[in-house]
Formats: C-alpha cells, structure tokens, sequence
C-alpha cells in the first residue's frame, strides 16, 4: 500500500496528516494502521508526566538534543488539554523544541486531549505506532500537566519519566497512590531551589518502603538544576539519558519488555473492541431517539439506568 | 464520522517580539473550537512551514510588527510551497500599510488584517474562508 511505504520511507507530510485522520477518526485510517502495525516495536518509547510547569517540555527539548549528539532519531508527541467548553485547545509545548523543526532526525506533533481523561489523546496509541514505523529511535511522549490520577502514559512507555518541583506538597503526597507509582525514574527539576532536599529525601522515604520492584528496578532520582548553568545541567541531562538506556536494557535483560508491550496491546484490543461492538449501538441510540427517550425516562424517575442498560444489552447481545 | 476539527498556527517570523497580540489571537482562536498551535518568537519563515508541516496545519497566521512584513509574509508562503504545503493558507498581520496589502495578496496571503479588525470579525473571516482539508 502506497502511504504505508510513504509512512515507512518517513514522508512527514504524509505522517503529519495520517495522525490528523486519526484524531478525526476517518475511516481510512484504520486501515493504514491495519498495514503498518506489522512495521512497528522498534522505538523505545518514553513518557514524561508531571504537573503544570515542572519543566517537561523543556526537558524533552534538551533530551533531544542530547538524542540527537548520540545520532538517535526522535519522535515527539506533545498533549495538551481541549477546552471542554469550546472543544478548542492551544497547544504551545512546541514553543520549547522549535529549534529542532529543521532537523530531518525530529518529528514534533502537538495533541489536544479531545475529552480523554487519562491525561493523553485517544490518539496516541496510534500515532506512537506511525513514529515507530516512520522509523524514529525514541518516540517521546509528553502527557497534559497532571495531577494524582492520569497514569494511562504507563500503558504506552516502556520508560515514564515524572517530572516533580520543589515545593509542591508535604510527604503525604509522597505515599499517595497514582502518579509517583508509575515513575520508571524521577526528575527533581529546579533543584537549585529551596526544598529540593526535602523533596529527595521524602522520594527516598516512599521508594524505601517498597519490598521489591520489578526488575530489581528501583527508580532513580535524577536532580536538574537550572538549565542556564549549563555544566550541571549538562551532567543531569547525560545522567537522565544514560539512565533512560539503562532502564530500557534492564526490561530486555529481566525479559520484562513484554509485560510492557502485553499492557499496551491488551489496552489496544479493548479500545478496538469498544470500537467496534459498544460505539455502533450507542450511535443507533442517538440516532433513533431512543437514547434521549431513556434518558427522559430517568428524569421522570419511572426506571433505572441498570434496568435500561440490561434491557439494551437484552436487545443487541445474542448468548 | 466526526467532524474535521480546524486546526490553526499562530507564528511570529523574524525578530518583533510584540507577542501580546498574538497571544490575544490564539487565545480568541482556542474560544472558537480551533486546535491552536503557538510557536513563540523569533522565528524564521523555514522554522514556520517545517512546523506547519508537521502539525497538519489548515491555516497560518503571521504577526509582524517591525515592519519586515514584506518579506517575512512570503518568504513563509514559498517555504511552504517548497514543502508541499500548497492548500495551507497563510493569511497575516501586524503593523502593515495598506499600500502593501496588493503585495501580500500576490505572493499568496489570503488575507490580511490591521488594527481596527476585531476578533469575531477574524474568526468570522476563518469560518467563511478556511476549510479543514480532507484530502487522505
């Protein structure tokens, strides 16, 4: 198939406007996806999450160019959140990573959320497999500033990254559940400013209560100060490559890539098959009136939302 | 099959950096349900399409003040060109004498816009005038 060999030979502009038919969903590119997917797994994906100005995407900028002295080619895809009242989005990560826009070796694609809540784009999934058929070393995903919940980066990377600043709570956000569980290796950005001690030594705290991590994998701390002091930022920025290669080579030697990968594709196959068995039926509902029908029912409190849901099911599930 | 959602850029070329307007329109593009990408400062028109060029972009707008509109505004319009990117319209704006408005539109702006056009009148002008492009 022609745009497969294009996506394969890394035709941006073909790249560029098959990931725009996946975020609109055109029915043709799931078909180009059907062809490329055998092409994919090569790339090494990361994923870098963290709040609101910890410096993420500023990171990524100087990771690439790390990436780049190293000869790696490099996908980026940058999230950034829809407005869910116009449904419009500025999406102004790419400021950071500009002066690599005339370097054939990266592609940098900016994403709204469109809805999605897992703090990336439905269409991630797919456009990371177009990166890595497009032949690119690391594909680079930076999520939407997040909080405590949006952990769905860890069923895309094989290395997550989550960027944290001084300052940003007590050690009881330490041992909360969510985003600082999913961290393959830690980033104290902004170190140089006051409570960036506090805030290692409050890691170490949570990272010592663990038993055991998969792997032997205990995730490092990586300390960056100001970027404008360019020798210590420099070694940060070697140290937090070197240790992104060393986590990437530790899930090859434990054999737990897999386990990675199997994450994805069962994540994969479930979006596939909401796709194609959930998403017809409730567009029928829509579309005959009976959704809105239902939902007038609840209003008037004459039945149930589980009550009506069985009676759907009832209609449309054979066994 | 869901709607084509407009997705637009807002560039600076060369070395103005009155970045307040430009700011102003990506926030009022966002407001109108557009998929707003923003490139910051100092930019070369070869920086701009290559960008343009990987985001999928339907529409480039360009914001000049320092009066180098002349041949920043074209210069981004060829580099597009060069790329591949014939459908993505450039349309600009800034400080611009309406005696250059007939030179702008020849090598290639759709549209130009001054002080004194509000921002319903700009989204108004996109709605009638920009297309998503549904070319596979």
């Amino acid at each position: 198939m022609e745009i497969t060999k294009k996506v394969r030979d890394g035709d941006v502009r073909t790249v560029s406007r098959l990931i725009r038919n996946i975020e609109d969903r055109i029915p043709g590119a799931k078909d180009t996806i059907k062809h490329i997917f055998p092409h994919t797994g090569k790339a090494h994906v990361i994923g870098f999450t963290g709040s609101p100005g910890a410096g993420k995407s500023t990171l990524i900028d100087c990771l690439v160019a790390e990436l780049r002295k190293r000869d790696k080619t490099v996908g980026v895809l940058l999230v950034d959140p829809t407005s869910p009242f116009t449904g419009g989005a500025i999406l102004g990560d790419r400021i950071r990573m500009q002066r690599h826009a005339l370097d054939p070796g990266v592609f940098v694609r900016s994403l709204a959320t469109r809805g999605a809540l897992g703090g990336l784009s439905k269409a991630v999934g797919d456009a990371i497999h177009v990166l890595d058929a497009m032949g690119k070393d690391f594909v680079i995903v930076e999520t939407v500033g997040t909080g405590q919940q949006e952990v769905e980066i860890i069923n895309h990377a094989h290395t997550v990254v989550v960027v944290l600043i001084p300052g940003m709570g007590d050690e009881i956000q330490a041992i909360k559940a969510g985003i600082l569980e999913i961290a393959d290796i830690f980033v104290i950005n902004k170190a140089d400013r006051d409570g960036a001690g506090k805030l290692y030594r409050e890691l170490m705290y949570m990272l010592s209560m663990a038993d055991e991590f998969p792997g032997g994998w205990k995730p490092p701390i990586i300390r960056a100060e100001n970027m404008f002091a360019a020798d210590s930022f420099g070694k940060s920025l070697h140290e937090l490559t070197d240790t992104i290669n060393a986590h990437y080579q530790n899930l090859v030697d434990k054999h737990l890539l897999g386990d990675r990968i199997l994450r994805k594709a069962m994540l994969e196959l479930n979006e596939a098959l909401h796709n194609a068995i959930l998403d017809p039926v409730l567009t029928e509902l829509v579309e005959t009136g009976d959704m809105r029908r239902m939902a007038d029912m609840l209003l008037k409190k004459e039945t149930d939302p589980y009550t009506l849901a069985d009676e759907v099911a009832g209609k449309y599930l054979r066994e | 099959m869901a709607k084509r959602k407009l997705r637009i850029m807002v560039a600076k070329p060369g070395l103005d950096g009155h970045d307040r307007g430009a700011r102003v329109l990506a926030r009022c593009f966002r407001d109108a349900g557009y998929e707003t990408i923003y490139t910051g400062c100092h930019q070369t028109p070869e920086e701009i399409a290559a960008a343009a060029i990987q985001e999928d972009i339907d529409c480039v707008g360009l914001s000049c003040h320092s009066g180098a509109h002349r041949y920043l505004f074209p210069q981004t319009v060829k580099q597009l060109r060069e790329l591949g990117g014939d459908d993505i319209q450039v349309i600009g704006g800034g400080v611009i004498p309406t005696a250059d408005f007939q030179m702008l539109y020849d090598a290639g702006l759709k549209g130009v816009f001054t002080p004194g056009v509000t921002l319903p009148d700009i989204v108004k002008w996109i709605e009638e005038n920009i297309v998503p492009n549904i070319r596979d």
